[in-house]
């Protein structure tokens, strides 16, 4: 099976897998993970507000995205988004967002909804004494949730962040089912024109696996490194 | 300077508070005692409104705390407090811990916050733990610290909730030092705490709890000569005994 492995494919195209799969891939993983820590934890804040309709509609819009399969929501994003735009704009035409901005779109939504899992947990981590001493010295909700309370909970949470991060690194390969080229998806272009699908997925594999090995060794260093003092 | 009228509050169905009265003018120091699960610790979480209560006034310079007009945080910016667990904030550096409020809630700028809280450390003998971590210090010298942060806001008043409770017996000392010397200074104090000791020797008067009820408020001398009522004599013999 191995008698006629050609692995000068992946030297040659080296250049397509890294400057357009995977420099997609990174991005689009940067920029999700961005966003969706802001409106994650702008959601858990809510879920966490004691505020009844605030605390329910983000909890139901937690549960109910977490109930669906992330290809279906890229999916759906893509087919439905422009006609939705067009109902609310009332455009002639479906509103075309193009397929980088719909997943980006789709991917921090998704994303948003684990981050407010894991911020809402880091939240309650940090003892109700440090919300009395916030307050006791004269700090408004905001003072106190943005120098005390997150900043706490944020860094108890950064190594279930990151590792949440990494899950969807490898998650971003999904876009294909909307033929986004990432670096699965590049890998995969050039396997089926060259007929190198053992050679392109072989070393597409060894790429995830070393990023994301690497990655969680990252996160395991940072871990000791920003830890809070006790 | 601080007047609480009436003052009862309820969780769910236990009476936490019953009709608590008491009145404690400026420069005096107060000690509330009382067996624990009395309720001594949520008055005076009352008395900044870290802890709502259901009826009953309570006036703070003039200020009303229950009323809904009252700016709850301008007002706590006013009145210090000390935690039984001290509360620093663990991912600051001591002097951070004590410049941080005067930044952003009394609006100083950097260098005169930092100015004050250092002279605040001198005060309570922790100058050169200022970049320190609160987690790098013993629990004395946390507590030290805390008072520090308190006073760094200029309070009108300060509210001790068992401040030497949560210590190693060889760390009291180093703290009650600072609180005598508080007291001495004539800062306006509410102190729950078992420390007869300090009472005695600070206190104007005493207020003894227990049920949720102000059972007794006497001049300390009174207090500790002949408290007037059952349930505040057992328990003095009981804390008095060793």
């Amino acid at each position: 099976m191995f008698s006629n492995i050609d692995w000068d494919v992946i030297v040659r195209s080296l250049p397509y897998l890294f400057f357009d799969g995977m420099r997609f891939t990174v991005i689009l993983t940067l920029l999700a993970t961005a966003g969706g820590i802001v409106i994650g934890t702008l959601l858990a804040l809510m879920r966490l507000s004691g505020i009844p309709a605030l605390a329910l509609l983000a909890g139901a819009y937690v549960n109910l995205i977490r109930s669906m399969p992330l290809v279906l929501v890229i999916f759906w994003f893509y087919f439905l988004v422009p006609y939705i735009g067009q109902w609310a704009t009332g455009a002639e035409r479906p509103i075309q967002v193009g397929a980088f901005w719909s997943v980006l779109v789709t991917f921090t939504l998704f994303e948003a909804a684990y981050f407010c899992e894991i911020m809402r947990a880091g939240i309650q981590s940090i003892s109700h004494g440090q919300a009395q001493a916030a307050q006791a010295l004269g700090m408004t909700y905001p003072t106190a949730m943005g120098y005390i309370i997150l900043p706490q909970a944020f860094r108890n949470m950064v190594p279930v962040l990151l590792t949440q991060t990494i899950i969807l690194f490898q998650d971003t390969s999904l876009v294909y089912v909307i033929s986004v080229t990432d670096f699965l998806g590049a890998a995969s272009k050039i396997a089926q024109r060259d007929g190198r699908l053992v050679e392109m997925y072989l070393f597409a594999a060894i790429v995830y696996f070393a990023i994301s090995l690497a990655a969680s060794h990252f996160v395991r260093r940072l871990q000791h490194r920003i830890a809070i003092i006790r | 300077m601080i007047t609480m009228n009436k003052v009862s509050k309820w969780y769910g169905k236990a009476q936490v508070l019953k009709n608590c009265s008491a009145e404690i003018a400026k420069g005096e120091v107060v000690v509330v005692c009382g067996p624990s699960g009395s309720g001594k610790s949520t008055l005076i979480k009352c008395v900044n409104g870290l802890e709502p209560f259901n009826e009953g006034t309570i006036i703070v310079d003039g200020i009303s705390i229950g009323d809904p007009k009252t700016s709850l945080p301008k007002l706590r910016a006013r009145i210090g407090m000390v935690f039984q667990h001290f509360e620093l904030f663990p991912h600051l550096s001591v002097i951070r811990n004590l410049s941080l409020a005067q930044i952003k809630v009394l609006g100083r700028d950097e260098k005169a916050a930092i100015e004050n809280g250092m002279r605040l450390l001198d005060r309570v003998g922790l100058h050169e733990h200022a970049e320190k971590f609160p987690g790098q210090l013993s629990g004395g010298q946390q507590q030290r610290v805390a008072i520090a942060r308190a006073l760094a806001m200029d309070p009108i008043a300060m509210l001790f909730d068992e401040p030497t409770s949560a210590l190693d017996p060889e760390m009291i000392q180093e703290v009650l030092d600072v609180m005598v010397a508080l007291a001495k200074d004539g800062m306006t104090m509410i102190v729950v705490t078992h420390e007869m000791g300090f009472a005695r020797k600070v206190a104007n008067r005493v207020i003894f709890m227990d049920k949720g009820e102000i059972v007794e408020d006497a001049p300390t001398a009174d207090f500790f000569g002949k408290p007037r009522s059952e349930r505040a004599q057992l328990f003095l013999s009981k804390i008095l005994q060793h």
